[in-house]
């Protein structure tokens, strides 16, 4: 190809690798980016973005189904479509993926179609095509659903399926067993409840959302029990029969045996990072115990000089702005910048399914564990104006605070708009801020934001409104 | 990539400074830390120190020049390596300051033809990009969280975040002169924790009205720390004796009988015994340090003294090893200067054990709360005349009961009460101080 030297090389071109690929052009340097599929990775095509539409879908179902009528709305008999729904999911997601086609463009990125193999610590080979590297190669790879096999839960897109399958069916299946309750698998349980499903959600932990706050697994535990989700938490899967059209699944809940059959079973536990067959071993790049790249904590280069790896292959949390924040800052390390450590212990973590959960920071167990001294402000929304207003009274607002200083070492909500609301706490928590600066801010009234200010006071004793 | 070196606010108040000599010269190799030039700020003489390693590029600034904070003076980079920004050796770029400050005139050897425009950019970059690089704003090509030449910002203000100015203001931390590793040489919490103890000068306040305000403040503030970290993480437990003090009252009346130049009370009395005590106790003669106990082989007692704005246990060193007399003399001196808030910190910390005396407000008994990391404190209850039985028959005494708090994850329960038994032995049989 005509142009197959640039100062930067990335492999991947999702939510780490693209915003990379645009903040090293920022800086100066060309860029060529290496995607096998479409541009934005997982997050765009089939993660992220389009389970927020399928969710926003059965959101709208449900609210239609439990409130209209109290809101002063007489509707028919509410029917769903899942197919309906799922193509329009895509449209979202496609829209989502030419923006990133148009970023690349509109920062002079050079997209490579093709699978990237590193074939020494600066050439990527695509197909036949050398690309060599002048300043850096930064692996993007990201990672993909993986199943059990060692229980005879080997995805087999029919009957076991993962969000890969789930998010392009067209009609929902009559029973459905989802494996794994983390955000994924919880996402999924509300959307395919919402679309009539009956679904049972199993998690190996003792709760579901295990690494949420234990009060925040309570209260989407509940929410879900009520709307009719059979959920099973503290749940082993010994075994698993599989045929083409339905699963049963032989579990042990507290030491006795229990068996699910379901049309489909959608394995929802971990995912794989993908890390095979790009030349790692050839070039010496190094791998940590738990199969992730071992790179650097503040630079973010593996083993290999010039080498660098950042978002899911890079390491725990798997999550999207985590990856991107990291692409950002290998684009400034290459650039030649000094940068400081990216601060793990800031990266917030949402689930959206309904209420959503958002977090930062440590959890209650967590802090004391630790042996922190803390004490804990709460407020609920049922105490909310805007909440009730709307019809959102579920979930809470919960801040960790530090005895002695004020400090927030944790910050837990739960409400409709949780991951909306996090922001606030994020950027308290980065930028070091106590419950007294988050009291100074004046919250807009009314709003659900004013929970926040209130479990704020709470923490220090003093909520105004509870 | 060269780095800028920049005047930097030497003190709160300094606008600008003169820079007297250059320690370092063009060519020469630096390390973090090295003084590259003495500089005359408002107050004194101080010392640039390099904030970067690699070698001396540039010097932008002769020597007697005076220059505003935050100007550039110097680059250092690599051997042979261009000053980003297309400036020639011999020029520098003009200071950054906040775009709604007037440039301060400098030195006209100073002046930059063609780069001065003082408002460029309200961000110190660290470096500029390659010189392929776009030109843009300047803000877009300063990385996040971009190394800082300092915690004062070029307008004075000090950089640093609420929680670390919280802890540095509960420790007495002075934050001026900090190096921040924060965003643009913020102080985080990280920078004040890792303060040393040597930079906290304001813990007690020297004497003089001046600084009447600070000490009540930080020493309420620390004895509401350490009552709370008392009350709740230790795991405290009680023991109670009661001494007959016949002995004691006889030895001591004959001893002021005999020598009218020094007196000493009870009190003096139980610090003596309780370090002669102490010295067969090791366990109890010691600080609970989280990973370890250490048990001390000296015995150094505080004594606990009230002031007007509180407390505070001054310390008897060795007091296992003085006589009565000295301890009586030292304590008298030490709580006279205790109330006078004459006490250098040395002198009331680092004891190994404490011991607190009501007894002189007529009470009976009481407990006392553990100086962390010590592992017990001694409460002293006043000396009474009571009915006891003494053998077999109902006889007035002089009685004084003792309490010992024990933190329990040192002492066991058998611990502290062979402690006290052999605390209580040594109170009714003074000359077992002799022995």
């Amino acid at each position: 190809m005509a142009n197959s030297s640039f100062d930067v090389i990335i492999i991947g071109g999702g939510p780490a690798g693209y915003p990379c690929a645009i903040r090293a052009s920022q800086l100066g340097l060309t860029v060529g980016l290496v995607e096998r599929d479409k541009m934005g990775g997982v997050c765009v095509n089939i993660g992220c973005i389009p389970t927020k539409a399928l969710l926003y879908s059965a959101f709208t179902a449900n609210m239609i189904r439990k409130q209209a009528k109290d809101l002063g709305i007489e509707v028919g008999e509410v029917k769903v479509d899942y197919g309906v729904a799922m193509r329009r999911s895509r449209k979202v997601a496609d829209q989502n993926s030419k923006g990133a086609d148009f970023l690349m463009k509109k920062n002079k990125v050079t997209v490579i179609k093709g699978t990237g193999v590193l074939t020494s610590a600066t050439t990527v080979q695509v197909g036949s095509d050398t690309l060599t590297a002048t300043k850096g190669v930064v692996l993007a790879t990201g990672s993909r659903t993986k199943g059990i096999p060692q229980v005879g839960l080997e995805i087999n897109k029919t009957s076991v399926i993962s969000s890969d399958e789930a998010l392009f069916l067209e009609q929902v299946p009559k029973t459905l067993a989802i494996v794994g309750a983390g955000a994924v698998g919880s996402e999924f349980a509300d959307i395919f409840h919402a679309f009539g499903s009956q679904v049972t959600l199993i998690e190996a932990l003792p709760r579901i959302l295990p690494v949420e706050d234990a009060d925040s697994s309570d209260v989407i535990a509940k929410s879900f029990k009520k709307r009719g989700i059979n959920v099973l938490a503290g749940v082993k899967v010994v075994k698993a029969e599989v045929t083409d059209n339905s699963v049963t699944l032989q579990l042990e809940v507290a030491g006795k045996a229990q068996s699910v059959t379901a049309d489909k079973v959608l394995m929802a536990a971990g995912r794989a990072v993908n890390t095979e067959n790009i030349g790692l071993e050839k070039v010496g790049v190094k791998l940590t115990d738990r199969g992730f790249i071992q790179v650097d904590p503040t630079t973010l280069q593996t083993t290999v000089k010039g080498v660098y790896a950042v978002g899911d292959v890079a390491g725990p949390p798997m999550l999207a702005h985590k990856g991107t924040r990291e692409g950002e800052h290998v684009a400034e390390v290459i650039a030649g910048h000094t940068v400081k450590a990216i601060d793990y212990t800031n990266v917030p973590s949402v689930t959206y399914c309904h209420p959503e959960v958002a977090s930062v920071g440590l959890t209650e167990e967590q802090a004391t564990a630790k042996g922190i001294d803390f004490q804990v402000g709460r407020f609920p929304f049922s105490a909310n104006g805007r909440a009730r207003a709307t019809d959102e009274t579920e979930g809470f607002v919960k801040i960790i605070r530090g005895k002695q200083y004020g400090e927030i070492i944790g910050a837990h909500i739960v409400s409709g708009h949780a991951s909306e609301m996090i922001g606030e706490l994020v950027m308290a928590r980065t930028n070091e801020y106590t419950v007294e600066e988050i009291d100074l801010a004046i919250h807009a009234h009314p709003t659900l934001s004013e929970a926040i200010g209130q479990a704020a006071l709470d923490s220090m004793g003093r909520a105004i409104d509870m | 990539m060269a780095t800028k070196v920049v005047m930097e606010a030497l003190s709160p108040t300094m606008e600008e400074g003169r820079l007297v000599e250059w320690k370092k010269n063009t060519g020469d190799a630096i390390a973090v830390g090295d003084v590259l030039a003495d500089v005359e700020t408002d107050k004194a003489v101080m010392e640039l120190v390099a904030r970067a390693a690699g070698t001396l590029i540039n010097q932008a600034v002769p020597a007697g020049a005076t220059v505003p904070v935050a100007a550039v003076v110097a680059w250092i980079g690599a051997v042979g390596e261009a000053i980003p920004g297309g400036g020639t050796p011999a020029a520098a770029p003009a200071p950054e300051r906040r775009a709604d400050r007037p440039p301060v005139v400098i030195e006209a050897t100073l002046g930059v033809p063609g780069v001065a425009s003082p408002g460029a950019t309200a961000r110190i970059a660290a470096t500029a990009g390659s010189p392929a690089a776009p030109v843009g704003p300047a803000a877009t090509d300063a990385p996040r969280g971009d190394p800082a030449v300092g915690a004062v910002s070029p307008d004075g203000r000090m950089k640093a975040s609420p929680l670390a100015r919280r802890i540095a203001a509960d420790k007495g931390l002075d934050l001026a002169g900090v190096a921040g590793s924060g965003p643009e040489g913020r102080i985080i919490k990280r920078d004040v924790e890792q303060m040393s103890v040597a930079l906290a000068p304001r813990t007690i306040a020297p004497s003089g009205e001046a600084f009447s305000d600070v000490p009540v403040s930080q020493m309420r503030k620390t004895i509401a720390k350490r009552l709370v970290q008392s009350i709740g993480p230790i795991p405290t437990y009680y023991l109670t004796a009661e001494a007959d003090m016949e002995r004691a009252h006889e030895a001591r009346e004959a001893l002021l009988a005999r020598d009218d130049t020094s007196k000493f009370s009870f009190n003096d009395f139980v610090i003596r015994a309780a370090a002669a005590a102490l010295r067969l106790h090791p366990w109890v003669n010691a600080w609970w340090l989280d990973d370890r106990v250490r048990q001390w082989h000296d015995v150094h007692i505080g004594v606990a003294v009230a002031i007007d704005e509180g407390l505070i246990t001054p310390i008897v060193r060795h007091a296992d090893q003085k006589t009565l007399r000295e301890i009586a003399a030292e304590v008298r001196e030490l709580a006279g200067r205790a109330r006078e808030k004459k006490l250098k910190p040395e002198e009331y910390t680092g004891a190994t054990f404490s011991i607190s005396n009501l007894g002189m407000f007529g009470i009976e008994e009481f407990t006392a709360i553990i100086n962390p990391p010590e592992a017990a404190i001694l409460a002293v209850g006043r000396i009474g005349q009571k009915a006891v039985v003494v053998d077999g028959t109902v006889a007035v005494r002089r009685r004084m009961r003792i309490t010992m708090s024990c933190d329990h994850r040192v002492i066991d329960g058998a611990t502290g009460a062979a402690f006290l038994k052999t605390l209580v032995g040594m109170l009714e049989n003074p000359l077992a101080l002799v022995w």
